[in-house]
C-alpha cells in the first residue's frame, strides 16, 4: 500500500474575479522511501497540490478528490484529526525560511515546543533532542546556538533549522516547497545534499517542489510535470528527461540555459503562462503548444498509461513529440 | 579620447556608513565595504557579465556606474571622462547613455502609469523638446521591438504578465538610444519558459543595435550564455575574470570552481555522474570581512599564507585573471 495515495484531487479558490480552478484532476502515489518531485512554473497547481493533500489551503480553497494516508482518507478532516497526522508523520518546509520562523522566539523555544506538545517529552529532553537534530543538519556548535534568534543566522542556517525542526517527530513524509529558491547556489548545494543525506538517514519520503529542473535532475527517482493545474507527464526523472513525451516537457528542458552546454540562440516556448482566471476547455498548453492540433482546445486529453511508471495527457503519439 | 574603452572603472571603492543599533550619537559608524577594489574595461559592442551571490556587491557595482550611488574611491571613466568629476550637465548627459534594468518587473514599472507613458518618459524628461507625434512614434517603434503589440499602449502594468513587464522595462531603457544597458538580474523573476524569451531578446537587441552590456546575475548558467566575458565577484571583490567559455570550463579560483561545481545541470545523466564537493559555511558579515583573502573561510585550499594580505589579480591564461596565489601557479604550471 502506498504511504500517500492522491486520486482525482481537484482545488478551487473563490476570488473576487471569479473561480479559480488551481489544480484538476490530479492523481499520484508516494511510497515509503520514495523521492518523487513536482515541478512547473508559477501558477503551475503544484504548490496548492500539496496544501491541499495536508489540508493548508487558503480560507477561500475548496478540495474534492481523494487524497489517503496510510489507507485512510484524510481529505478535508476536521483540523484537530489532520493535526494529529501534521504532527509527527507528514512535515513540511517552505521556500522562505525567515517568514516560517517566529522571529519573536528563541530557536530553542520554537523546537521544544513541538517534543513537549507532540511528544510529550520533559523540557530537558527535548533540549537535548534539539540540540541532536541540530548537529544532524549541521549547525556547527549547535549547543551554543541554539539560544539564538532566528535573525541571528544567515539563510541558509535558518532553512538548515527549518529542516531539523521538521525531522523532530521523525516524520515518514517531508515535503519541500522550493526548498532552495530563496538561497545562493553554494548554499542550494548544501541544502541539497542535507536533504539527500537526511532521506537516507530517516527513510523519510521526499516531495520535492520546485521550478529548477536542475536540483531535480540530481535529488529525485521521480518526476510529475505540471501545467495549469493539471499532469502534462509523469515517470522516473531519468525517463522525462531523455525521453519527455510531451511538448511542454521537451520545451522546458530545451528553453533552460546548460553551464555544459553552447547554444547560439535558446530555443522558447512562445507565449505566456495560462490566465488561470479564464480556465480551459482542452488542454491548458494548447495556445503555446508547437505541435497542436484543432481538438487540442477542446478537448482535454486523457492521462495516458505508457507503462508501469510513466503517464502523460497529450493527444499527439508520444513518437511524434521528440 | 576615441581609443579609450567605453568604460573603465579602475580600483573602485564603495563604502557604506552603518549605525550600529543604540549607539551614542558621538560613536563613530561602522565601514561596510561594499566593493572593494573592482576593475574592469568594457568595450563597445561587448557583453560583460557580473556573477556573485548576494552580498557580493555586484549591483552596488552597477549603481555606481549609473551614478546613483556615489564611489567612494577609484575611477569610473567613462570614455575617458571621470565620473565623480562630471558636473550636473554631464552627469544628465551620462544618464542618458548607461540605462538600467531591474530585476522585479512589476516593482520597476508605476501602476498608475499607461505603458506608452512609462516607456516615453525618459524621452520626455531629457528632451522635452522632442515633438508629441515623434514621441508616438519612437513608442511604437519600441513596442515593437521588444515584441509588445501596438493596441497594449494605453494598459497599464498590472494588465501584464512578468515577462511582457520585462519587456516593457527594456523598451523604456533603450528609447533614449543608449550605448550601455546594465540589466541587473533580469530574468531572475520569470518563469523559465519566460526566461529564454527575455534572454534572447536581450542578447538580439544587443547585437542589432551594437550595445554594450552589463549582465548580473546569480546563475551562471545564464550569465555564460549571455556573455562575451565574466567578472566573478565575491563579498565586495573580483576573485576571476575570463571569456566566459574559458571561465566556466578552465576555472582556476577555488571560488569559480565550486560556484560551477554548484550549479545543478538538468540532465540526471550528467548530473549523476558530477562531483559535488560541497562549499561549507556561509558568506562572512562583510562588516567584518575576513583579512587577506576574502573567500579563505571557505576555501578548501585555504593556507595560512592567505591571510596576511590581498591577493593581487594574477594572469592565468589569454585574458584571464585569477586572484588567488595559490592556484594561479598551479594554472600556469599546466600552461607551461
Amino acid at each position: 500500500m502506498a504511504l500517500l495515495e492522491i486520486k482525482d484531487l481537484s482545488v478551487k479558490f473563490e476570488t473576487n474575479d471569479g473561480i479559480v480552478s488551481a489544480v484538476n484532476g490530479v492523481s499520484f502515489n508516494v511510497d515509503q522511501g520514495d523521492t518523487l518531485a513536482i515541478v512547473g512554473e508559477s501558477g503551475s497547481g503544484k504548490s496548492q497540490t500539496a496544501f491541499a493533500a495536508i489540508g493548508l489551503l487558503a480560507r477561500n480553497g475548496r478540495s474534492a478528490g481523494s487524497v489517503k494516508w496510510d489507507g485512510q482518507e484524510i481529505l478535508n478532516l476536521p483540523e484537530a484529526k489532520l493535526n494529529r497526522i501534521r504532527s509527527s508523520e507528514i512535515a513540511m518546509i517552505f521556500q522562505d525560511p525567515m517568514t516560517s520562523l517566529n522571529p519573536f522566539l528563541k530557536v530553542s523555544e520554537q523546537m521544544e515546543e513541538v517534543l513537549t506538545l507532540h511528544r510529550g517529552m520533559s523540557r530537558r529532553e527535548a533540549r537535548a533532542e534539539c540540540i541532536r537534530m541540530l548537529d544532524a543538519v549541521r549547525i556547527p556548535d549547535a549547543a551554543a546556538r541554539i539560544t539564538m534568534y532566528p535573525h541571528e543566522f544567515s539563510g541558509g542556517m535558518r532553512q538548515r533549522i527549518m529542516i531539523a525542526m521538521s525531522l523532530l517527530c521523525r516524520p515518514r513524509l517531508l515535503i519541500a516547497d522550493e526548498p532552495t529558491t530563496a538561497l545562493d547556489v553554494t548554499v542550494q548545494a548544501q541544502i541539497m545534499d542535507l536533504l539527500r543525506d537526511i532521506k537516507n538517514e530517516f527513510n523519510t519520503a521526499l516531495i520535492l517542489i520546485t521550478h529548477d529542473l536542475g536540483i531535480v535532475a540530481g535529488s529525485c527517482e521521480r518526476t510529475m510535470v505540471m501545467y495549469g493545474g493539471r499532469i502534462m507527464e509523469r515517470g522516473l526523472t531519468s525517463e522525462i528527461f531523455e525521453h519527455p513525451t510531451h511538448p511542454y516537457t521537451l520545451g522546458l528542458l530545451e528553453a533552460v540555459p546548460r553551464l555544459d552546454r553552447k547554444e547560439e540562440v535558446l530555443p522558447t516556448i512562445p507565449g505566456e503562462p495560462p490566465d488561470m482566471l479564464k480556465g480551459f476547455k482542452g488542454c491548458p498548453f494548447e495556445p503555446r503548444c508547437p505541435l497542436r492540433m484543432e481538438h487540442c482546445a477542446t478537448e482535454p486529453p486523457a492521462l495516458e498509461r505508457l507503462s508501469e511508471t510513466r503517464v502523460r495527457a497529450c493527444h499527439r503519439n508520444p513518437e511524434e513529440v521528440a | 579620447m576615441s581609443d579609450a574603452p567605453l568604460l573603465k572603472v579602475d580600483d573602485l571603492q564603495v563604502t557604506f556608513d552603518v549605525r550600529p543599533r543604540g549607539a551614542w550619537p558621538w560613536t563613530p559608524s561602522l565601514k561596510l565595504h561594499a566593493v572593494g577594489g573592482v576593475s574592469f574595461e568594457l568595450e563597445k559592442g561587448e557583453t560583460l557579465g557580473i556573477v556573485g551571490e548576494s552580498g557580493s556587491g555586484k549591483s552596488t557595482v552597477a549603481r555606481a556606474i549609473i551614478n546613483t550611488i556615489p564611489a567612494s574611491g577609484g575611477r569610473i571613466l567613462w570614455k575617458g571622462q571621470d565620473l565623480l568629476t562630471m558636473n550636473a550637465t554631464e552627469r544628465r548627459r551620462h544618464r542618458q547613455v548607461a540605462q538600467m534594468v531591474f530585476q522585479d518587473p512589476l516593482a520597476a514599472l508605476n501602476p498608475r502609469m499607461k505603458v506608452g507613458e512609462i516607456i516615453a518618459e525618459p524621452l520626455v524628461t531629457h528632451k522635452p523638446e522632442t515633438k508629441k507625434a515623434e514621441v508616438k512614434r519612437r513608442v511604437g517603434e519600441l513596442m515593437e521591438r521588444v515584441g509588445l503589440l501596438p493596441n497594449q499602449i494605453n494598459r497599464y502594468p498590472h494588465e501584464f504578465s512578468g515577462g511582457q513587464c520585462q519587456r516593457i522595462g527594456i523598451a523604456r531603457a533603450l528609447i533614449l538610444n543608449p550605448e550601455l544597458v546594465i540589466c541587473d538580474e533580469p530574468v531572475s523573476a520569470l518563469d523559465v519558459s519566460v526566461q529564454a524569451q527575455v534572454i534572447n531578446l536581450l542578447a538580439e537587441l544587443q547585437r542589432d543595435l551594437g550595445l554594450s552590456l552589463i549582465f548580473i546575475a546569480h546563475d551562471l548558467s545564464v550569465v555564460k550564455h549571455i556573455s562575451d566575458r565574466i567578472l566573478v565577484m565575491y563579498l565586495g571583490r573580483v576573485m576571476e575574470t575570463a571569456q566566459a567559455d574559458e571561465l566556466i570550463e578552465h576555472p582556476v579560483h577555488p571560488y569559480t570552481r565550486s560556484l560551477v561545481q554548484a550549479v545543478p545541470i538538468p540532465d540526471p545523466r550528467v548530473e549523476l555522474a558530477r562531483e559535488h564537493p560541497v562549499l561549507e559555511g556561509d558568506l562572512p558579515s562583510p562588516l567584518k570581512p575576513p583579512s587577506g583573502c576574502v573567500f579563505r573561510t571557505r576555501c578548501p585550499l585555504a593556507k595560512p599564507a592567505c591571510a596576511a594580505g590581498l591577493p593581487e589579480m594574477l594572469p592565468v591564461g589569454p585574458g584571464h585573471h585569477s586572484a588567488c596565489p595559490v592556484t594561479a601557479m598551479e594554472g600556469r604550471a599546466e600552461l607551461a
